[in-house]
């Protein structure tokens, strides 16, 4: 059936003509102009989930501690005992950033800090996932440079730390950078607010910024590929302004303590469309608003620019009927403008009216409920083929000859520790790897200490923040390897979960509930579809196994720039529990003569190809991306819980995530973070050395003790199956691994921390 | 005893100087909002960090005109103490209670990290519990923290023993390596002529308690009970 519309029209709103059709069919007449526009943003994937929805289904999102799980509301919120409750959220502003990263990210912070104190939640921590292209370009350096700066403009003003996250570098993402951008609130557990518009006859409160003609389309242009045209997209990225922001959290914190509010929504994606059209269908009524009613920036604008508008920093609150002048003396002592711009119904419609016309009339429900497509899953052949790539094809470090050797080192430099292959050289390599490198030059940008309860700063394996009043501390981080996604994207997803769930453990955290920023490709490519697909099935397994459920999420797909898709990144946000201050754990060795070990497998013969596979020392040295990454689900299960009792137990006193950059950097980050070395390597292997030095397999865990508890250690590990290794022992300045490495702390300390700055500064 | 914290729309270090002051301390306070001008019942008054209208304009160029700035004069006038944190320096700085002017830092990016401050002066009521030339650890958090003077203020600053802290290294001595903003003579805190009135960059609310990673704050929180409750 040819449709009425013409396909540039459905083009401008993402629709395809299939679902015009449907639309016209559900409703039984063609849509107004405004309607279209509504349903062009409410069906577009950014709100819709048309191509997720199915697989989202298939993730764990319920446990004994989960209060508001994932698609109820918006965040998701976890009980952590004493009354209290962690709400969380991540949230993807990658189209935006990639056209104007200062305006981009920073909007990005501002949407998802509303999203939490919508709930009733005060926020206490920002986090972020970024993900570029590599520094010496000079579009990616701006880029770069822009993103830290306006999530740094946008939080520090609003006063929040931004107290961990993440930024890997990798041509992958060059021209489709991804920004994911996550806060978390504390709440009274029996205060939260919904989103919900209920009770008939009760008002609509639009406050914050007035409505402008930015950012219209904003959810339809996440929602497609970017191409050479997306810098005329500009418009539909907003500005921020982070001072009314405050305002506005401020103001909705103080209306918390009195009982004039049912509900609240915060406008993001879709405005004032998606804000109206989810109350009314989450509180199963109906709402109805006149556009004339809402201040505007700017003369002229028409119902379908006021209904599409993402003009930022601005809330819609349902106040109790009779209480409207209540509610807006609280936003005027605030100096926040607020204007009553429609009313609950209950007849399950959404209206919007120009004065006395009605420009759009339409069910919720049908608002809410997109058609959704499932694919076949196909893997594609030439993924078998990377994944059966063997690394023996690749020459392996050489090591020392033992004899008379290791006096020399570090003095009189050998030709062989001189080449650019040797372990030596490597290590610096790695560690002057952006990805690897301190992040410490992006997060100084970044106010972490206000609030005062970042107990572990940026850093470390993942950051802890005291919780007032209590003996307790959330821990909190991000993680995720897309080249482990697109090499192998269920144990991919595994793997993000499991590192992220690690990454909590070492710094003594039981883990509790996931967040997730789903990033990729176009789905409708069966390719990434099947990425899609399996990443989920592999994230949701480790959700399973590990018991942490995912309780909110988002999905940025179309990540695609001229065809070119970015890697799967499945960004993993977790929070985290300690019942006890005195209970953290870092990353540092502590004391000479502490002895470190190795909790987890050891490096193997058999193992070298997945160890290798998706490594940064791969891609690095031999610029190499293949092979297959494996994890075993139960070993990480078991690895965790042993290491989280290792630091009940107090037996011992650092601990740290082997990760990208294997083993070396691990103990080189450990005596970096000690100022104090490494020595009495006892480690032997039987395969490739730079597998067993710079491989990345899964499940390990560096911890330091005193020698005085190791047969604890070892009785502990044993009992949970957990293989448990000797390392070496903490001590002098170097770090030395006989054969392989000997290089002062001071050199690696110096290499790794001005790496990034010096990055961006070259040009 | 009682302390008033200062609330301008936007500013955000209220919370945490709350905290040390009723928490810490267990001593009296109140939020008071900016619009409040009466001050009368207020010992110390502290103008916290944060954002000020935004500090779309120069920093604290327009909270300067905030009702409460009137009692804050009447308190610098009648001796009371005033003490300017982060934000609230640079808001004192442009309320003239205080000289020079806070410009953007000089590396131009924001900046969030640990600084030595060496206590230059201990005859002032916010550091008599220090020793002089005394280096304490005390975090910094501004993109406009950078104390820039005319060179006849600057001089008569240092002439006069105004210059409280200095940006420092950790064995006290005042390099530029050290200086994390570009401020003029490293000066990281002054007060006025009578002394009663000091601003500073850093955040001594954010190192009050040794698990945040460090408690030298104390040494002004603690100046400043020995000064309002002298013990007999």
């Amino acid at each position: 059936m040819p449709t009425k519309v013409d396909k540039k029209i459905l083009d401008e709103i993402a629709l395809s003509p299939d679902e015009y059709d449907l639309i016209e069919r559900r409703l039984g007449r063609e849509p107004t102009p405004v309607e279209l526009g509504i349903f062009g943003a409410m069906w577009s994937e950014h709100c819709g989930y048309k191509h997720s929805k199915p697989l989202l289904r298939l993730f764990p999102t319920t446990g004994e501690r989960v209060l508001i799980s994932l698609g109820e509301e918006n965040a998701g919120v976890v009980d952590i005992g004493d009354g209290q409750a962690v709400v969380m959220k991540i949230e993807s502003h990658n189209h935006p950033s990639a056209i104007e990263p200062f305006q981009g990210a920073a909007t990005g912070v501002g949407g998802i800090i509303r999203d939490i104190f919508t709930m009733g939640a005060r926020p206490i921590a920002l986090l972020n996932s970024l993900r570029f292209g590599p520094l010496d370009d000079s579009r990616n350096r701006f880029l770069f440079n822009g993103v830290v700066a306006g999530i740094a403009a946008y939080g520090n003003c609003m006063g929040l730390p931004t107290v961990a996250g993440e930024v890997y570098f990798d041509p992958t993402y060059t021209q489709n950078p991804l920004v994911n951008a996550m806060c978390v609130g504390l709440a009274q557990a029996g205060s939260l607010i919904r989103a919900r518009a209920a009770g008939a006859g009760n008002s609509l409160l639009l406050v914050g910024a007035d409505t402008g003609r930015d950012g219209i389309h904003g959810a339809t242009f996440a929602s497609v590929e970017l191409d050479d045209a997306s810098e005329e997209r500009r418009p539909a990225v907003q500005v921020g302004n982070p001072f009314m922001e405050k305002l506005l959290m401020e103001a909705c914190l103080e209306l918390l303590h009195t009982d004039y509010v049912v509900g609240m929504q915060d406008l993001g994606a879709a405005g004032l469309t998606s804000s109206i059209v989810e109350c009314a269908d989450k509180g199963g009524s109906g709402v109805e608003i006149d556009v004339l009613k809402v201040s505007r920036r700017e003369r002229g604008m028409t119902p379908y620019e006021i209904m599409l508008s993402e003009s930022q920093e601005r809330m819609l609150v349902i106040v109790k009927q009779g209480y409207e002048d209540k509610v807006k003396a609280v936003f005027d002592r605030w100096d926040l403008h607020s204007d009553v711009i429609g009313h609950v119904t209950d007849d399950g419609m959404v209206r919007v009216r120009e004065g006395d016309k009605v420009v759009a009339n339409l069910p919720a429900e049908l608002l809410t409920s997109p058609p959704t497509y499932t694919r076949e899953v196909i893997k594609p052949a030439w993924l078998s083929k990377l994944q059966t790539f063997s690394f023996r094809r690749l020459p392996d470090i050489q090591a020392e000859p033992k004899h008379g050797a290791k006096e020399s080192w570090g003095l009189s430099q050998s030709d062989s520790i001189k080449s650019e292959r040797s372990a030596n050289q490597i290590l610096l390599r790695l560690l002057a790897s952006p990805t690897i490198a301190s992040k410490e030059y992006v997060y100084r940008q970044y106010d972490h200490q206000v609030l005062t309860n970042t107990v572990v700063a940026p850093g470390a394996d993942a950051a802890v923040l005291r919780i007032k009043g209590t003996r307790k501390a959330i821990a909190l981080t991000t993680d995720c390897n897309g080249r482990f996604c697109y090499l192998e994207p269920q144990a991919g997803g595994a793997i993000a979960v499991a590192e992220a769930a690690r990454n909590l453990v070492c710094v003594g955290a039981k883990p509790l509930a996931v967040t997730d920023c789903l990033n990729f490709g176009n789905p409708e490519k069966p390719d990434i579809y099947y990425q899609l697909d399996q990443v989920v099935r592999g994230m949701a397994e480790a959700c399973r196994t590990l018991d942490t459920p995912v309780i909110s999420g988002n999905v940025s797909l179309y990540n695609e720039t001229n065809g070119e898709a970015v890697h799967p990144t499945p960004v993993v946000g977790m929070v985290g529990l300690i019942d006890d201050l005195d209970r953290i754990c870092r990353p540092a060795f502590q004391q000479e003569g502490d002895f470190v070990l190795m909790l987890g497998g050891a490096p193997s013969r058999g193992a070298d190809d997945a160890a290798l596979a998706g490594s940064e020392y791969a891609s690095l040295v031999h610029d190499k991306l293949a092979g297959r990454p494996q994890i075993d689900l139960d070993l990480e299960s078991r690895l965790q819980s042993c290491c989280l009792q290792a630091i009940h137990q107090r037996l011992i006193k650092s601990a740290h995530d082997c990760a990208e950059g294997g083993l070396a950097v691990a103990l080189a980050e450990s005596c970096i973070a000690g100022h104090i070395g490494f020595k009495d390597w006892s480690l032997a292997w039987d395969g490739r050395n730079d597998a067993a030095l710079f491989g990345e397999a899964q499940s390990r865990i560096i911890v330091s003790l005193a020698p005085g508890m190791v047969s604890k250690m070892i009785d502990l590990a044993r009992a949970a199956r957990v293989p448990v290794t000797k390392l070496g022992t903490v001590g002098g300045d170097r770090l030395v691994i006989e054969g392989h490495i000997d290089l002062s702390v001071r050199e690696l300390e110096q290499v790794w921390r001005s790496a990034l700055e010096s990055a961006v500064q070259a040009s | 005893m009682k302390f008033g914290v200062i609330v301008f729309p936007g500013t955000w270090s209220d919370r945490d100087c709350y905290h040390v002051l009723k928490e810490i301390y267990g001593l009296d306070v109140d939020y008071v909002w900016h619009k409040e001008q009466d001050l009368s019942a207020y010992d110390c008054v502290i103008l916290p960090g944060g954002f000020s209208y935004g500090d779309y304009l120069r920093c604290g160029a327009v909270a300067r005109f905030s009702p409460v700035m009137e009692g804050v004069k009447r308190m610098a006038d009648e001796g009371k103490l005033v003490f300017g944190i982060c934000n609230g320096f640079q808001i004192l700085c442009e309320a003239g209670l205080l000289p020079g002017t806070l410009i953007v830092n000089n590396h131009l990016q924001f900046r969030c990290a640990w600084s030595n401050l060496r206590v230059e002066q201990n005859n002032t009521p916010f550091t008599s519990a220090c020793r002089p030339g005394q280096v304490i650890g005390v975090p910094i958090a501004h993109g406009q923290g950078n104390y820039f003077a005319e060179p006849g203020v600057l001089s008569a600053l240092e002439s006069e023993g105004r210059v409280v802290f200095r940006y420092a290294t950790a064995t006290g001595e005042v390099t530029s390596a050290a200086n994390p903003n570009g401020s003029l003579n490293g000066i990281a805190g002054i007060v006025n002529a009578h002394r009663n009135v000091l601003g500073m960059m850093p955040h001594p609310e954010r190192c009050s308690e040794a698990l945040l990673g460090g408690s030298d704050g104390r040494f002004i929180w603690d100046s400043i009970l020995r000064h309002l409750a002298p013990t007999p």
